[in-house]
């Protein structure tokens, strides 16, 4: 479609000239040459940008990070001549939005999963036989509107941690998911400012046709963060209570659909959200697939690993399950990387495989142990893992989701 | 190799294949105790053990190179990272224009290299310990990360520049790089190389002024050594200068805030007269009279850096293709100068005038005129902070003739109007122009620490973005950790 005569409300990405330092990183780093300026300000070239978010971290000030929905975009001359950022034009709500081919068209949600993706270390790939995720169907101004029908307790009554499982049904509503995409949820009310809250991102935790097979309802794995607005108000819903739903997002994130794809997950606490959903997903569709299946699963006890019991009935041929505890009594500290030590060769099998895909998702302090064991593992098995990561993120088998 | 990612697996993390290269691994190793020695004893007092919430170059890739995250400052994984090697670069500039760029020192050059690495290399640890003290009186703790972030980072540029002399320049760079951490800034015996650098910054204002324009001059001698025939000085450069934006960022918004919080006491006060200074003090702000002159000393102080405005030394390392002039490769003419003319500001017969002077010569002059005008877009900014809130006053950089130590005006006395003053009218006017003993005692009265996140001295305001996008209570200094 033309951009220019499309009358679809589209995103657009500009920049604040109150925060702007025109210190000139962002038209450096842009890779193809969307940003310019005048003496005045910088500014985006719609016609050009592609929503590739390369300039969004290297940006000092947080001027960068502006988006508007519109319906004809702003010229580079309008933008020119401003001396602070236009207001956001009403949209008709419920209109299709054009947004490049990002994670997310919503600037809120797309901020957060780039941020969740930047351990990845360079632009994020799809894997090749992922299923093609829609996006943003529902958003702040038109969310859909989610019933609870389930909220259990997931970790045990002694654990210190609250950590629960939540079923959202969607009755009428069409809500399409993959395995491994977020959706966002709006607590009600305001902040101390008067302002609405911050959208927060969850993982799916069911795969795409439902927790119940067929059911047009998902499921969430939540952690009552203490202090936490969203979390809180999440985790004391009760049955039938409804719940603005925004979404889906994420288009990288997701399960390799190749029945012959191996699939390395490592995850802490609620990171195993998504692969609750792989695993659901390949012993429902595929349960003679070739491929094989490893989890890494780091937790503080057993009590507290969300999904312990059920995991446990999982059988190893569909899902090989390493269980790494960090504060069992009387026992050493043991990390997922210690884990992966352990089970070197194997992992170091799986890696040689073209077919393997890595997946890390949880609390980013997990990162650099992770990154460290696979070199370790490589290392001994004479492979290059940083060249192997490259090329494995450049063929969309490498993916980190962290926060 | 993937250029893109830093190997972690040495104990220096880089993108240079330092794993492969053994001499120069075991160079840097050798080094590295002495730096944390320097760092313990130099870097932030009083904070090494607080975990501050930084960001770290984990690829030079520009989703890569800004992972955020809680470190204890010693414990920062500071390495080398070059910007990606383009193959086909070639000198941009000089009499060997359009050659292959140089991934070697070409012999005729070593020394003007050398010494031109030395003295940026110089700078860098020298403002972190100008800054060590500022960290007990921060006015919240997100101008105190903000303080650790550009330290922290001006010890990785001194690292970036410590990789060129160890891997490029023998023995006699091992001795440089070992020199550079042995001068101390201020120091009677053994001072840092430039004037700026040996100053005090007293004061969270004179550090915001210093990240504006001294630092802005780093950014000036980095652009037009990332123009460099010699290519790893070119790269090092280029990727400093994405970490540099974030000290300008620093300095810019700091003064801002500052202005920002003083119209609004102003306002709020009802005060109209900007230069009612009694009063406006009483309000616990600083008066933009004394934000003038504080603007009035950095500004002639940094321009010192540019050195003497017709220098040969300039015109040989440009000839030569080593230092070139700002964004070398977006400006039209043949690259070479050799037969045109740069307007110069001289004393002509006791009077401020502009003589035409071989381009070639003026490079100093003209990388000046470049920064001036670099930082009036930014004091452009500030006023425009001033306009909105209502008061009536202007910022504005003074006559580079202003306060001079170096070059044509260093043996005269102008006012910040550019009028030449004799000695005896120029010690009666000096206060109106400087910061005074009083002004500056005024300011140290008011650095009172705020130490509770998403709390502000009552002299500035708070940004608008928080780093990384966090929310305006974020606790981006662990003290007590």
């Amino acid at each position: 479609m033309d951009a220019t005569t499309s009358t679809a409300p589209k995103k657009q990405h500009l920049i604040d000239p109150e925060i702007c330092i025109r210190c000139n990183t962002c038209e450096e780093t842009c890779p193809v040459d969307a940003i310019t300026h005048d003496e005045n300000n910088y500014v985006v070239d719609a016609e050009k940008c592609n929503f590739c978010l390369d300039c969004i971290s290297p940006c000092p000030t947080g001027s960068i990070d502006n988006w508007r929905i519109v319906t004809k975009s702003y010229s580079l001359e309008e933008q020119f001549s401003w001396a602070e950022l236009p207001v956001q034009e009403q949209i008709a709500l419920g209109a299709a939005i054009e947004g490049g081919d990002g994670e997310a068209a919503d600037d809120e949600a797309a901020r957060l999963i780039a941020e969740a993706h930047l351990g990845v270390g360079g632009k994020s790939v799809a894997p090749a036989s992922a299923g093609k995720p829609r996006i943003n169907l529902f958003n702040r101004a038109a969310p859909a509107i989610a019933t609870v029908t389930g909220n259990f307790r997931l970790t045990h009554d002694a654990a210190d941690n609250d950590v629960r499982h939540i079923i959202l049904d969607f009755g009428g509503t069409v809500f399409p998911v993959l395995e491994g995409q977020s959706i966002g949820i709006i607590a009600p009310g305001t902040d101390k400012d008067g302002k609405p809250h911050n959208i927060r991102l969850y993982s799916i935790a069911s795969p795409r046709d439902g927790e119940k097979p067929n059911a047009n309802n998902l499921a969430l794995t939540v952690k009552r963060e203490p202090g936490g607005v969203c979390s809180n108000y999440i985790c004391d819903l009760r049955k039938g209570d409804t719940v603005q739903v925004t979404g889906p997002f994420g288009a990288t994130f997701l399960k390799p659909d190749d029945p012959a794809a191996n699939i390395i997950m490592i995850c802490t606490g609620t990171g195993s959200a998504p692969f609750r959903g792989f695993t659901e997903r390949r012993r429902r569709a595929m349960r003679d697939a070739p491929g094989r299946m490893m989890l890494f699963f780091g937790a503080r006890r057993p009590e507290e690993l969300p999904y312990f019991g059920p995991l446990q009935k999982v059988p190893e041929g569909l899902l090989r399950k390493h269980f790494a505890y960090s504060r069992v009594p009387g026992e050493p500290k043991t990390y997922v990387q210690d884990k992966m030590r352990q089970a070197a060769d194997e992992v170091a099998l799986f890696l040689g495989s073209d077919k393997t895909h890595v997946y890390l998702c949880g609390l980013k302090g997990m990162e650099s142990g992770v990154d460290e064991a696979f070199a370790d593992i490589c290392r001994s098995a004479g492979i290059d893992w940083q060249q192997l990561r490259a090329d494995m993120r450049a063929q969309g088998r490498y993916h980190v989701e962290t926060y | 190799m993937d250029i893109g990612n830093v190997d972690y697996t040495t104990k220096i993390p880089n993108n240079v294949g330092l794993a492969d290269d053994r001499r120069v691994l075991k160079a840097l190793e050798g080094w590295h105790p002495g730096y944390i020695d320097w760092w313990m004893d130099m870097g932030p007092e009083g904070f090494q053990d607080a975990l501050v919430y930084l960001r770290t170059a984990v690829s030079v890739d520009p989703k890569g190179w800004a992972k955020f995250d809680y470190v204890r400052m010693p414990e920062y994984r500071w390495g080398i990272l070059l910007a990606p090697q383009d193959e086909n670069r070639k000198v941009p500039f000089g009499q060997h224009y359009g050659e292959k760029a140089w991934q070697e020192v070409p012999g005729e050059y070593r020394a003007m290299l050398r010494r031109l690495v030395v003295i940026q290399g110089d700078t860098e640890p020298a403002s972190v310990e100008q800054q060590r003290h500022l960290g007990k009186t921060a006015p919240s703790l997100y101008d105190m990360r903000n303080l650790f972030q550009v330290n922290v980072e001006e010890g990785r540029h001194l690292w970036a520049m410590v990789y060129l002399l160890q891997k490029y320049f023998g023995r006699d760079g091992r001795e440089e790089a070992d020199e550079l951490l042995r001068r101390r800034s201020g120091s009677a015996d053994s001072p840092r190389m430039l004037g700026a650098f040996n100053e005090a910054t007293p004061d969270w204002l004179s550090f915001f002024m210093f990240t504006f324009f001294t630092d802005r001059d780093g950014k000036m001698q980095l652009e037009s050594l990332a123009q460099s025939g010699f290519d790893p000085l070119s790269r090092t450069c280029r990727f400093m200068l994405t970490e540099e934006a974030h000290h300008m960022f620093v300095g810019e918004t700091g003064i801002g805030r500052t202005i920002q919080r003083t119209c609004e006491a102003m306002k709020a006060a009802g005060i109209e007269d900007p230069t009612d200074i009694a009063r406006i003090r009483a309000l616990g702000v600083i008066d933009l009279p004394t934000v003038q002159k504080k603007l009035n000393l950095h500004y002639s102080l940094s321009l010192d850096l540019f050195g003497s405005e017709v220098s040969t030394n300039a015109a040989n390392a440009f000839n030569a293709g080593i230092k070139g002039r700002f964004q070398e490769t977006k400006i039209e003419d043949d690259h070479r100068l050799t037969g045109s003319t740069y307007p110069v500001l001289k004393l002509v017969d006791g009077e401020i005038r502009r003589v035409d002077e071989p381009a070639l010569t003026a490079l100093n002059m003209r990388l000046r005129d470049d920064y001036t005008y670099d930082c009036a877009m930014g004091v452009e900014r500030w006023n425009k902070v001033i306009e909105k809130t209502g008061v009536q006053f202007k910022l504005e950089l003074p006559h580079v003739a202003f306060h001079r130590q170096i070059g044509e005006f260093k043996d005269v006395n102008a006012t910040p109007k550019g009028v030449l003053l004799d000695d005896e009218a120029w010690a009666k006017h000096r206060d109106e122009y400087l910061p005074s003993k009083s002004d500056g005692d005024f300011i140290a009265e008011l650095m009172q620490p705020e130490m509770e996140a998403g709390k502000f001295a009552g002299w500035i305001a708070p940004p608008k973005v928080g780093i990384d996008n966090k929310p305006g209570d974020f606790e981006y200094v662990k003290i007590a950790a």
